[in-house]
């Protein structure tokens, strides 16, 4: 345990995406310890999310390198990322809309559900057995984030608050190690928002999990985050406690202003 | 009672409803359109009648070589296609089913080109089609229920969030079209063991569109839907006998009125249940007696 924490579990060096002519990140360098809770902050086109889609492998880097527990992942493909254990959630927010809250989170958990397809052909017991329990630890997700009495609900009819916390209960259900999150409190209130820093915490503390997040509100981020680095226009402004960076002449310049 | 007629009817509606399940697997559960599965039907149906005639094997054998030689050939045709993007992918099906029914016209020495291949032996009466078709229906909902078809499902609806959810997206659409393939060269071999005569031409792009329109009409993402669907298309041509020759200006009409109507088709996204009607019927029973309750 004290070897895994001088290791950090997720490293970018000097990655670069470009689009055309635009630098979507350039020369990014992040370090993420494990079991920490890192942010990610920026205005909006600062790059932060084709950073986690490169991360995931929904974009691949076109220079650089990006090392999840020492192993490269440079060139991973997106089910791969899933299976070594990074999870995600979306900005815009992306659940299967016709299908009930509860098989939501089921197909994550089958990530993890070891039988074949004669199992599955036939009914034999171990696909029922295998089954009846992916079903029960799908509950026991749905239970974390408080939507077990609207587990058999069309997921696309849930409020806008629920469907971002089916969002990261389905995240979790693939067990990950790193969760990344986001823009978790976009489009909360001040309360909401109040109550998803306490959710997160208390998923921190449930789960040796490690979190990379995304977001704009300052007051999550000063809550949550150790470490954060900001961005703008693709380049890093600032790396370090939330406290020195909120200090950061550059960041104030570029970005915080007038806000603190 | 129970004449040729009616036994040929049920020979028709079997072998039709086992293609639409596959094809309601691919388009109706995975959102992969495919407007050439009439050509693995031909493929499947060839297959076999070539293994019963030439070879001489069981009927049993034929029909589960012909299936599987059409799932080889989905598996092939979908290394190269299955990563095209919606439309592209259909026009590419599209491409393949009307070259094996051009393949098929030419080579004469194998399958008797135009003029047909002959002399199969009449091996699916209504007992043996009413069976398989029964056992398609169970397969494929075991299939559907499992951890495949909930994978299906999840890139119909959101390929990137399937995708990050540790689904590997392009081996499970090739799996998909696979399977509704091999379904497909299955109802092709009983197909060819009910006519005992059958020519490329029987396969033809009007066939692959009306599994299509079935599997629409019916439902997607509904398995019952379809079945629905294939009793739909099939019987009522043969309800309205005198009016078989406006079949496809009807077909045409009602995808029309679905799509305007019911945009997800009959069934879209719900299966047919008794125990599911029950319950609905029981719960508003309920609620009107809470509600009765509490205002009084």
């Amino acid at each position: 345990m004290s070897e895994d924490r001088q290791e950090p579990i997720l490293e970018m060096k000097n990655v670069e995406k470009h689009f055309g002519g635009v630098r979507a990140i350039d020369e990014f360098d992040l370090k993420v310890m494990p079991r920490s809770i890192y942010g990610l902050i920026g205005p909006n086109g600062a790059g932060k999310t084709t950073i986690f889609n490169t991360i995931t492998g929904i974009y691949t880097a076109d220079n650089g390198q990006i090392f999840f527990q020492g192993k490269d992942i440079t060139r991973i493909r997106p089910h791969e990322a899933a299976e070594l254990g990074i999870a995600r959630t979306f900005q815009n927010i992306r659940l299967f809309g016709n299908l009930s809250v509860k098989m939501n989170v089921i197909i994550a958990c089958n990530m993890h559900a070891k039988y074949g397809i004669v199992d599955a052909l036939l009914r034999l017991p171990r696909y029922r057995q295998v089954s009846k329990e992916t079903e029960e630890r799908a509950m026991q997700f749905l239970e974390i984030v408080g939507l077990t009495d609207k587990a058999d609900d069309l997921a696309s009819s849930l409020p806008y608050g629920h469907q971002r916390k089916l969002e990261i209960a389905r995240a979790m259900a693939t067990e990950p190690k790193l969760l990344l999150l986001d823009e978790p409190a976009a489009g909360m209130n001040a309360d909401e928002s109040l109550e998803l820093v306490e959710f997160v915490k208390r998923l921190h503390d449930t789960y040796p999990i490690t979190i990379l997040m995304i977001e704009h509100h300052m007051d999550v981020v000063t809550n949550l985050c150790g470490q954060c680095t900001v961005l703008d226009f693709g380049k890093t402004l600032a790396q370090g406690t939330v406290e020195e960076v909120k200090h950061n002449d550059a960041v104030i310049a570029a970005y915080l202003g007038g806000e603190l | 009672m129970w004449n040729s007629f009616y036994d040929g009817v049920v020979v028709i509606v079997c072998v039709n409803l086992i293609a639409v399940l596959g094809m309601s697997v691919l388009t109706g559960f995975t959102r992969l359109f495919s407007f050439g599965n009439a050509g693995f039907m031909s493929i499947g149906a060839y297959t076999a009648a070539i293994c019963s005639v030439q070879f001489h094997l069981p009927f049993v054998c034929s029909i589960t070589v012909g299936a599987a030689v059409a799932g080889v050939m989905a598996f092939l045709l979908g290394s190269l296609t299955i990563r095209l993007r919606g439309d592209y992918f259909l026009i590419s099906c599209l491409g393949f089913g009307e070259c094996v029914r051009v393949l098929f016209n030419y080579t004469r020495n194998l399958t008797g080109g135009a003029n047909g291949y002959s002399g199969i032996p009449y091996r699916t009466t209504g007992i043996v089609a009413l069976m398989c078709a029964i056992f398609a229906f169970v397969i494929a909902w075991n299939f559907i229920h499992s951890r495949y078809g909930q994978a299906f499902s999840a890139i119909r609806e959101n390929e990137v969030a399937a995708a990050a959810n540790g689904i590997n997206v392009v081996r499970y659409k090739k799996l998909s079209f696979v399977f509704s393939a091999i379904y497909a060269g299955w109802a092709g071999g009983l197909y060819a063991h009910y006519l005992q005569y059958i020519t490329p031409g029987l396969f033809n792009i009007g066939k692959s569109s009306e599994l299509v329109i079935t599997t629409v009409l019916g439902g997607l993402g509904s398995l019952t839907g379809s079945v629905l669907g294939t009793l739909i298309v099939q019987l009522l041509p043969e309800i309205f006998r005198s009016l078989s020759e406006y079949r496809m200006l009807f077909y045409g009409i009602a995808v029309v009125l679905v799509i305007l109507l019911r945009p997800a088709g009959l069934l879209g996204y719900k299966e047919f249940s008794l125990t599911g009607i029950i319950r609905r019927i029981t719960a508003k029973r309920k609620v009107q007696n809470s509600e009765g309750g509490s205002k009084s």
